[in-house]
């Protein structure tokens, strides 16, 4: 690594851990180098015991698997198997969401409709009558033509891609064979076809790839946050502050990590509802912050503080200041609960596909959501009786930022500028180059590339080139804590035409300054906000979302959710770049698919670039392309 | 001339089955099943060590003239039979001499740091006539076990052919681009 940039932040982090003789992840990771360059090339094949098998890339060894595979079909098939994971994460994540709706409309779970306008605005979408009717019965319209899609067996095309996608893009998508019925049937038909003796077409294996993408892309993220939104409200921009120095001293501190806000909604009820309690044990207030993304669910509806991303989270407990984290599902280290022990920190799971030794289990489900968060926050109280009058050390480190820029919050603010047309004052200003194109920045946060502060640097090397960035999940995070979602960054970092959109932006939003230039759209469920805006911005100029001046990052990829979510770029021609490299480069063909042909499919390539100038050249040059296809 | 170990460096991938087949080599049971349930763990004499976008299986070099041996005030360093250097456990005292004058760090100190600790070029499988133990779990031709003159003959081979037939590179490997894209980063 030529130059050291670390994020102040994660250096103020690491030193509260190195002082009190913590081991870090960066430790860890160091142990572990230098990793198996089999297992990076993705040519090692334990699917069978006849294995593992691998494939030695300098020709002299093996040069296909026992069975015969070969070294192509042994890294898509490996694709494939990532995939999944991150399909079934969010698809598990949108069914718990939808049954957690239908309950509540039930009265059997204590959750209150509160996006009157995303129920009105999808009955549209999905055809439901809404005249004369109660806003309950329309909703509930809508639950059974989501559970119709989790539960069909008549390879009719699922409800929430053919109604929420673009009607050009499913065209080809069908010509592809790229369309779907229901998401489990899909999930076993890949782990099926990427078993022992099964799909061995390295072509059939990476369209199967971006199919199942698809199906994170639509009946995952889509689904997932058009229901939430239904059940917790629409966004709507709020001003809230990140980083670690949000943990206050002297209140309980509840760390809400995770995905999933079915509970950390519940956590924030119950922390208003208790803060008599807390104060009765001498506490300031109960102070619930964010961590990952239920922390920017949270950030985006209420404008909860966000306290950490994911590699922070074992940093923040050496804090001392945490009274209780409580996590839900997805990206939660199992490290944190032999951090926690060594402080009064409750480190208490919930779910039960989530268990992890010596954590505190409270079992959390939407029936008792009520008991069960009100176990949860008594637990934070009580340990913050223990630790009061305890030396804590909290790095003071934070910044403001903006938050909540859900679509419906961005078209509301754009129809200040032009009620009639909400989006022409971005379509003028992207043809005149004042915004020379989007990058949405997503994925996660890795200890890998924290040292170069890769996000950030990416980041404002595009924002330099006018280039618009629309952020979720860990990389939001990233950029909050970098004070990139202020008024000040777009003034310090932004080229004369982006700053000058802003400006009138940040005017219209009633702001003291300008809009800030990164936009923060949520957790990574989120992305389907992304993807939303492009649909819109596409529709309204009458072309496919590939030909917009538009491109996806990853720049820190660690969870095999930004593969899914990447390849649902990607059938959408919207080009992606990485970083780390995905687990292709040891299947030339495969790698050339992803690199170069994919071109021809669906109009988008992937891009490996690991330093942040890098990426952002790639990144301005295609974008480049992109315009002068366009003819702007 | 006997045959000793020598490493391609460019062709590591830092899978470590060099690793784990020297740690079970060195145990009781042979086994890897078995060599992990056993007190006190084998201990593995190799290391394959990270070098920026590189990795190399670092190991004691068997020198003809070792400067371990020379250095052992004990007589513990010594040669075998077939040339290669192994510690007499009953005879070293931890010193660490050994440690000390050796150019290559092959020589590192026992789990309880009482003994040095280094490869022994697998005695009972060269007596077998099969290859050290590293050298066979190698899946790339990092690790090759041959005499010196062979060695070298193979590289004087592949001279005269890019002499002959030019210096046609060929297409970039999966490793050579995820080296190229380390060496950025």
């Amino acid at each position: 690594m030529a130059d050291t940039t670390l994020p102040v932040i994660e250096g103020a982090l690491l030193k509260v851990a190195q002082d009190k003789g913590f081991a870090t992840a960066r430790d860890r990771l160091e142990v572990m180098s230098p990793q198996c360059g089999f297992g990076e090339l993705g040519t090692c094949c334990r699917i069978c015991y006849m294995g593992p098998c691998r494939i030695d890339p300098f020709g002299n060894g093996p040069k296909t698997g026992v069975c015969g595979l070969t070294p192509d079909a042994m890294v898509a098939r490996n694709l494939l198997r990532d995939t999944v994971g991150g399909t079934a994460s969010h698809v598990g994540h949108a069914r718990h969401v939808l049954l957690t709706l239908r309950d509540a409309l039930n009265g059997k779970a204590p959750y209150q409709i509160k996006g009157v306008s995303k129920v009105m605005a999808l009955a549209k979408t999905f055809g439901v009558p809404t005249e004369g009717r109660e806003v309950n019965d329309i909703c509930r319209d809508l639950v059974n033509i989501a559970l119709e899609d989790f539960g069909r067996q008549d390879e009719l095309p699922n409800n929430w891609i053919s109604k929420r996608a673009p009607a050009e893009e499913q065209a080809l998508w069908s010509d592809l064979g790229l369309m779907y019925s229901n998401p489990h049937n899909e999930i076993e038909t890949a782990m099926h076809a990427t078993s022992m003796g099964n799909d061995a077409d390295p072509v059939s294996l990476m369209l199967r790839v971006l199919k199942m993408s698809l199906i994170d892309g639509w009946t995952g993220l889509t689904l997932c946050v058009d229901l939430q939104d239904i059940l917790f409200g629409v966004p709507e921009i709020a001003v809230t502050e990140a980083a670690v120095g949000v943990l206050e001293e002297n209140s309980v501190n509840v760390a809400a990590h995770g995905h999933n806000p079915v509970l950390s909604e519940k956590i924030l009820e119950w922390a208003e509802k208790l803060e008599g309690d807390a104060i009765a044990a001498g506490a300031e207030r109960i102070n619930v912050v964010g961590v990952c993304c239920t922390g920017n669910e949270l950030s985006m509806r209420h404008g909860v503080k966000l306290a950490a991303h994911n590699s922070q989270t074992e940093l923040i407990l050496a804090t001392g200041a945490v009274d209780a984290m409580v996590v839900d599902i997805q990206c939660i280290w199992p490290q944190l609960a032999q951090v926690a022990k060594c402080f009064d920190t409750a480190f208490i799971t919930t779910d039960a596909m989530v268990r992890i030794p010596d954590a505190i289990h409270i079992p959390f489900e939407p029936h008792h959501a009520d008991e069960s968060a009100r176990e949860i926050v008594q637990k934070a109280i009580d340990a913050f009786r223990r630790r009061r009058g305890k030396p804590v050390d909290i790095p003071r480190h934070k910044s403001t930022a903006v938050a909540g820029l859900s679509v419906e919050a961005i078209v509301d603010l754009l129809a200040k500028l032009d009620a009639e047309d909400p989006l022409k004052p971005v379509i003028d200003n992207v043809a005149n180059g004042n915004i020379f194109g989007f990058v949405g920045v997503v994925g996660c946060s890795s200890i890998k590339f924290r040292d170069n502060a890769m996000t950030e640097e990416m980041v404002k090397h595009l924002l330099r080139q006018n280039v618009l960035v629309l952020t979720t999940g860990c990389t939001a995070h990233i950029c909050a804590q970098d004070g990139l979602m202020t008024s000040e960054a777009t003034y310090r970092y932004c080229g004369d035409g982006l700053k000058a959109v802003l400006e009138v932006l940040g005017k219209a939003a009633g702001l003291d300054g300008p809009l800030p230039p990164v936009w923060h759209m949520g957790a990574c469920v989120d992305n389907s906000r992304i993807v939303d805006l492009m649909v819109a911005l596409a529709e309204r100029l009458g072309v496919k979302v590939g030909q917009l001046p538009a491109v996806g990052s990853a720049p820190e990829l660690v969870q095999e959710k930004a593969v899914s979510i990447g390849g649902s770029f990607l059938a959408l021609g919207v080009s992606c770049h990485i970083a780390p490299a995905p687990r292709i480069l040891g299947g030339p063909m495969v790698t050339k698919l992803l690199t170069e042909d994919l071109q021809e499919l669906t109009g988008a390539v992937v891009r490996v670039e690991l330093e942040p100038k890098g990426a952002a050249d790639w990144m301005i040059a295609h974008i480049a392309g992109k315009r002068a296809a366009l003819g702007i | 001339m006997s045959k000793t170990i020598f490493t391609v460096a460019e062709k590591c991938v830092a899978c470590k089955s060099c690793e784990i087949a020297c740690a079970v080599e060195h145990s009781r049971s042979k086994t890897l099943a078995g060599a992990i349930l056993e007190t006190p763990p084998p201990q593995r004499r190799i290391n394959v060590e990270g070098v920026g976008a590189y990795s190399y299986p670092s190991r004691c070099q068997h020198c003809s003239d070792a400067a371990c041996v020379t250095a052992c005030p004990t007589g513990a360093m010594q040669r075998d039979g077939c040339d290669a250097v192994f510690s007499d456990a009953d005879k070293c005292i931890g010193c660490w001499m050994c440690v000390v004058v050796c150019p290559f760090g092959g020589v590192s100190a026992d789990p309880v740091g009482k003994k040095a600790l280094k490869c022994d070029r697998c005695p009972e499988r060269t007596a077998k006539g099969e290859a050290p133990a590293c050298v066979a779990a190698c899946p790339t031709g990092t690790l090759l076990y041959l005499t010196p003159e062979e060695f070298a003959a193979e590289r004087r081979q592949a001279t005269a052919r890019a002499a002959i037939c030019g210096g046609q590179a060929d297409e970039p490997n999966g490793m050579d681009i995820l080296r190229s894209l380390k060496r950025t980063h």
